[in-house]
């Protein structure tokens, strides 16, 4: 996991969350989730502190978080584009929906612009084949894309 | 008041994502202005199925078929059709070629016409947040049924008599699951629901969560009833959180009922559910990765047996079944086995549900009795291929199937007969090629899913999608040689013998079956480097035919990369060096000057 300089603290409602599943067999994945959907990755420090409450060593910690896609080590841009990989996607033009988006961001897919505004990255089927290209900016979906509609998905996140 | 109409509006993923929330308000907002919001209850509902034509409007008692409606088209809903009772004619659905009766009445879309709703029989009917809805349509009557009425064994043996096999890919038939767990002597036994929808291009049980929550929750607790289990859980892939938001509310309903929890309908029977949350890795769509990734571990499987029936999450006793094999129970045990038994063939009864998607024009979720052909789903239901193109084929079971081609269009599809033609149902996606798609681009792209998605726990598969990968990737570069297609024979002969689990044993499916139906296109990139299709981009020229060219500037304006040259009126030449094979001077040239070669 990437050293970083600020030392993030856990929120009320994380410790509440982890308390409450502390005792619950398997309860890893679950706080790990829990976690994500607090800082958008799984911090260092956070993971340092987990392994203490849940009596989990570290390296388990690491073991899961990097097994599983869902799970990121860095912090992502202000605004997350998942390009769906699917194979309707893929027939229809998946690849080139990236291609362009590498273009226009000038990150690689799975990077994030320098600017800390854009991450990039290809994602696993989210179940909208009927619309096919499809990505997602955050929790919006845009579907049945061209390559020339992109430039206006990206300005409206400028 | 009584209400006069109800609107139904599909709540389903795409159709939300194409602002179905804001039809959903805008539908309320605009009855509420026009003075009618007691006449009219409107009611978000699951997925219709009907994706391509998203999002979709039905107002009843009218039967008016809304299709690709915009959030400002609400007012003319209510001022026609609720108020008026007249068709909002520009946003009506209509069908194709002349189909019989009313156009606009549901059985006469050619869509709906050969399809036997069992699993979706409440998706786009019912709102899935409201469990009276759900008991109206008979819900949590086959609960009581299994609480009071029948005995444990009864269960077992009216699923017997139904010939229900597991939805989930390998078809195993779901009483003998079930009875050996119920055999098995043990204080905490599990009830697991496998929604870790994996399969890229499926999305079948991510509808029937979404669109019918409770017939899960309901034929989970029977499942525990059977088995002596009080415990369950749901693994759920965290990519779709409108699906976990509808379980929820769906849970909590049914405890506030108490249909779920303690003391279930005062009859002494404990039982609970629990969710968890898969995190993005497609092995854990097998059984027992499934199980470690619930137990908190990385999800890798361990050899069975012992299967999970007798020993499975935390060493208990375990029945897993995925979404739509749960789906089926409360029906057959309401209806009866033999009710079941009678749809479907010999030996796969009942229906499936089959997510169609790729270059069909009518894509969307469609459910229909065993024994349908890839005919009629292809080009009566899915009506066809868009663009007057040619069919190429069809690619059932995902990274773990294969493809059928035209020869097989008349097999009547069930467990049995897709196995015997080289792919497998798997669990349900079922994606159309034309001719612009290429097969080998196609399994490489399959070959590189399992590549990613491989655990790396046995070296079979571990090693094997990397080498087969390899290979792919070499033919669409030019650079195969002929004896690579027997080593890519051997390997994938040796991986579904020796990998540990399903991913592994699967995992070189699509690219044997397309060796046996395509292998012309394999040998056309090995010994022509051609590409056909023209989807390999490095086996791909662009020229132009001086003869033809006019030099109207056309292509050398429309290339991003400033590769193509010539004066006015002059014919022009593509510089090949430069060129990045992009394809927009061969899409915008008039004259066909420029071909691909």
């Amino acid at each position: 996991m990437p050293v970083e300089t600020e030392e993030l603290k856990m929120t009320e409602g994380l410790l509440s969350f982890i308390e409450e599943w502390k005792d619950k067999p398997g309860n890893l994945i679950m706080v790990l989730h829990r976690v994500q959907e607090e800082y958008g990755y799984i911090p260092r420090n956070i993971a340092f502190e987990l392994g203490k409450m849940l009596d989990v060593p570290l390296a388990k910690i690491y073991g899961v978080v990097t097994f599983y896609h869902f799970f990121k080590t860095e912090k992502p841009g202000k605004h997350k584009i998942s390009v769906c990989m699917g194979t309707a996607c893929y027939l229809k033009g998946g690849q080139d929906l990236i291609d362009e988006l590498e273009n226009l961001l000038g990150v690689g897919c799975g990077g994030t612009t320098e600017d800390k505004q854009f991450s990039l990255e290809a994602v696993r089927c989210i179940g909208c084949c009927g619309l096919a290209p499809v990505l997602t900016v955050g929790n919006e979906v845009f579907g049945k894309l061209t390559t020339d509609m992109l430039p206006e998905v990206i300005a409206k996140f400028k | 008041m009584a209400v006069k109409n109800y609107i139904l509006v599909c709540g389903g993923t795409a159709c939300e994502s194409s602002k179905g929330d804001d039809i959903f308000n805008n539908l309320l907002k605009e009855a509420e202005a026009q003075g009618v919001a007691d006449d009219v209850q409107i009611v978000k509902t699951g997925c219709f199925g009907f994706c391509e034509k998203g999002p979709i409007v039905k107002v009843l008692p009218e039967q008016a078929f809304y299709v690709e409606v915009k959030p400002e088209d609400a007012g003319e809903i209510i001022s026609e059709t609720v108020i008026k009772g007249r068709m909002v004619d520009r946003i009506l659905y209509k069908p194709e070629k002349g189909a019989k009766g009313d156009a606009f009445d549901i059985d006469n879309i050619e869509f709906y016409q050969k399809q036997y709703r069992i699993v979706l029989r409440n998706c786009g009917l019912i709102n899935p947040e409201d469990i009276d809805e759900y008991i109206a349509r008979d819900g949590y009557a086959a609960l009581e049924k299994c609480l009071f009425d029948i005995t444990p064994d009864q269960i077992i043996e009216e699923l017997k008599v139904s010939g229900l096999r597991g939805r989930g890919g390998a078809g195993f038939p779901t009483w003998m699951k079930w009875n050996f767990t119920k055999q098995v002597e043990s204080d905490q036994k599990y009830i697991v629901c496998n929604a870790d929808e994996g399969d890229p291009g499926a999305y079948m049980d991510r509808s029937t969560l979404e669109g019918d929550p409770h017939s899960i929750l309901e034929a989970m607790t029977i499942a525990g009833i059977c088995v002596g289990a009080n415990m369950g859980a749901i693994y759920i892939r965290a990519e779709y959180p409108l699906a976990i938001e509808r379980l929820e509310t769906a849970m909590a309903q049914a405890r506030e009922y108490g249909l779920l929890g303690k003391d279930i309908l005062g009859s002494g029977f404990d039982f609970d559910i629990e969710l968890r949350l898969g995190a993005g890795a497609f092995v854990c769509g097998e059984e027992t990765a499934l199980l470690a990734s619930i137990e908190g571990k990385r999800g890798m499987p361990i050899p069975k047996p012992p299967f999970p029936a007798v020993k499975g999450l935390f060493a208990e006793p375990t029945v897993i079944n995925n979404v739509e094999t749960y789906a089926n129970i409360p029906a057959i045990l309401t209806k009866g086995g033999e009710w079941f038994a009678k749809i479907g063939t010999e030996k796969s009864k009942g229906t499936k549900v089959f997510a169609l998607t790729g270059k069909i024009k009518n894509s969307g979720l469609v459910e229909v009795p065993m024994g349908t052909t890839l005919r009629e789903i292809v080009f009566e239901i899915g009506g066809g291929i868009p663009n007057g193109k040619k069919f190429k084929a069809v690619q059932t079971g995902g990274p773990s199937g294969g493809v059928i081609t035209d020869k097989y269009l008349d097999t009547p599809i069930d467990f049995d007969n897709l196995i015997s033609i080289g792919s497998m149902m798997g669990s349900g996606g079922m994606i159309v090629m034309d001719e612009d798609d290429c097969i080998v681009d196609v399994n490489r792209f399959y070959m590189d899913f399992c590549v990613e998605e491989s655990c790396g726990k046995c070296a079979p598969c571990r090693i094997g999608t990397k080498k087969l990968m390899g290979y792919l990737d070499r033919f669409t570069q030019g650079k195969g040689e002929v004896e690579d297609i027997q080593k890519m024979k051997d390997i994938g002969e040796a991986m579904k013998k020796a990998a540990l689990c399903g991913l592994g044993q699967t995992a070189p499916n699509p690219i044997l079956s397309s060796l046996e139906h395509f292998g012309h296109e394999y040998m056309e990139h090995i010994e022509e480097g051609k590409c056909a299709a023209g989807k390999c981009k490095d086996l791909v020229h662009y020229k132009i035919i001086a003869e033809k060219c006019i030099g109207c500037t056309v292509c050398a304006r429309k290339c991003p990369v400033n590769c193509i040259e010539g004066e006015r009126k002059k014919p022009h030449v593509i510089d090949q060096e430069k060129c990045i094979k992009c394809g927009a001077c061969f899409e915008g040239c008039k004259f066909d000057a420029i071909i691909v070669s």
